[in-house]
């Protein structure tokens, strides 16, 4: 049995600023994560970040993936790697773990801070289960942390933010993007991103969808078509594409498993990528011990990412006595102004709203 | 369909110890780091296992260890998720038929 005050699972941007929030104030933490190398997603986001300088942008992604690990390093923090957790029991307090796949380790845990991330969501149609067809985060991975090329010809499926700075970025690597190819009547991405996109000459499909892939050993060539204003395929408009790749960027879903096994309450949030647990305002469940940040609260940035698990962070060593309930508070307050202003404007007053409700469904709840 | 030598933000791809991996007796070259599935695809592979009712190809999805896509039999274990596992010089891998078998006879 391993003992420790807080537990935080999965060293993404949520988990490592939890970890260092909680670190600077005396917390002795244990970082979990089942992969080889910590940073979550991170390393394959190359480029500059939005916001203020306060959420360090204009700073690469990957950049301020190694700044949290070196900060991680400097505070001592224990990390394991190569670790699974596979159970959860008494209301969050005892954790099963796997690690190196090989040794089974129970962890008594005061405190939880589960920042599991998200998962993309795939669309389907004929043939989307060929070879080639992938994850746009998958291409993201395989350029820019593999240095592979997965194709040369692709299509992407998404015209958000992902959709279009992981066509950018096929481009960086050497590819041709064929078509960005988005169902809804206009693009989704933020404008500085389409624009690059735009100027190197790729062309955008909106209101379209892809109807069928073919290929045999791989995928050769996709049909679009049109769609009206009720999303249904209109016959005859179909327009022929060869391809060797198609890349799906149709939103990410929330990575829930270990809050449902900790029995904390659910609700719908569509906005923020479908069930999610409520939270009060400190990321604090229904479970009072266990706390959540990042896409596992609702799927937004990195930049999020950050100031939820910095949230959580003190709360957690507020409540463990480590700070006085007065810093916690200033410091939340300073972190809730870093959300707001995330949070606003075109792109960001949708999800703003959807995490007012998942605190007001929260404080429904009585957490 | 090959490295990514050169790279605008990344800079040169650095040099690492290049490690032989064999697919189905046939070998590849791989370098040291290198995740199992990258290697493969970087060698143009395209199909990593097929599956099981109607033998049908299949490669990376997620490619971050999640939807287990490109499961293949490693050093005779199978099922294993080669997006997230690193080479090793030598290394036997095999394209999986649908859930796989233990070579070698019986669970280890």
């Amino acid at each position: 049995m391993t003992r420790a005050e807080l537990v935080i699972v999965g060293a993404g941007p949520a988990g490592l600023s939890a970890a260092i929030e909680a670190a600077k104030n005396g917390v002795k933490v244990l970082l979990i994560d089942e992969n080889a190398k910590p940073g979550g997603q991170l390393f394959k986001q190359i480029h500059k970040f939005f916001g203020s300088k306060a959420h360090r942008a204009g700073v690469r992604g990957y950049v301020i993936g190694q700044q949290l690990l070196q900060e991680t390093e400097e505070l001592g923090i224990e990390v394991w790697l190569n670790s699974e957790v596979c159970g959860i029991e008494d209301s969050g307090h005892l954790l099963w773990v796997i690690r190196d796949g090989k040794e089974s380790v129970q962890v008594r845990a005061e405190k939880l801070i589960l920042s599991t991330g998200a998962s993309e969501n795939a669309v389907t149609f004929p043939g989307w289960n060929l070879p080639g067809v992938m994850g746009a985060g998958a291409a993201q991975t395989m350029i820019n942390v593999h240095r592979v090329l997965p194709g040369k010809h692709i299509v992407m499926v998404g015209s958000g933010n992902v959709g279009v700075i992981v066509s950018y970025q096929l481009l960086q690597a050497g590819a041709s993007v064929e078509a960005i190819v988005e169902a809804a009547p206009k693009i989704g991405g933020y404008g500085v991103h389409t624009a690059k996109v735009c100027r190197a000459g790729v062309p955008f499909y909106v209101g379209h969808t892809v109807k069928k892939a073919y290929g045999t050993d791989r995928v050769e060539a996709v049909d679009l078509i049109a769609l009206d204003e009720k999303f249904r395929q209109i016959p005859g408009t179909e327009i022929h594409l060869a391809c060797d790749t198609v890349c799906l960027a149709t939103g990410l879903t929330p990575l829930t498993e270990l809050a449902w096994l900790a029995g904390c309450k659910f609700d719908f949030i569509g906005a923020l990528g479908g069930n999610i647990p409520m939270h009060n305002e400190k990321m604090q469940t229904s479970v009072p011990n266990v706390y959540i940040a990042g896409d596992i609260a609702g799927t937004e940035e990195a930049s999020t990412a950050m100031e939820e698990g910095r949230l959580a962070g003190v709360n957690v060593a507020c409540a463990l006595g480590h700070c006085t309930a007065e810093h916690a508070k200033t410091r939340s307050d300073e972190i809730w102004e870093n959300l707001n202003a995330l949070r606003c404007g075109y792109f960001g007053q949708r999800r703003r709203d959807a995490k007012d409700l998942i605190l007001k469904k929260g404080a429904d709840l009585g957490i | 369909m090959g490295r990514i030598e050169k790279h605008p933000i990344l800079g040169d791809l650095p040099e690492r110890r290049e490690v032989t991996i064999y697919l189905d007796g046939k070998p590849y070259p791989a370098q040291e780091g290198d995740m199992i599935a990258a290697a493969l695809i970087a060698n143009g592979v395209s199909t990593l296992r097929f599956t099981k009712n109607e033998h049908k190809p299949r490669s990376i999805f997620c490619g971050i260890g999640r939807c287990t896509d490109c499961v293949m039999i490693v050093d005779g274990k199978p099922n294993v998720r080669t997006c997230v596992t690193p080479v090793r010089d030598g290394m036997q891998i095999r394209t999986q038929e649908g859930t796989g078998s233990w070579e070698g006879g019986g669970a280890k």
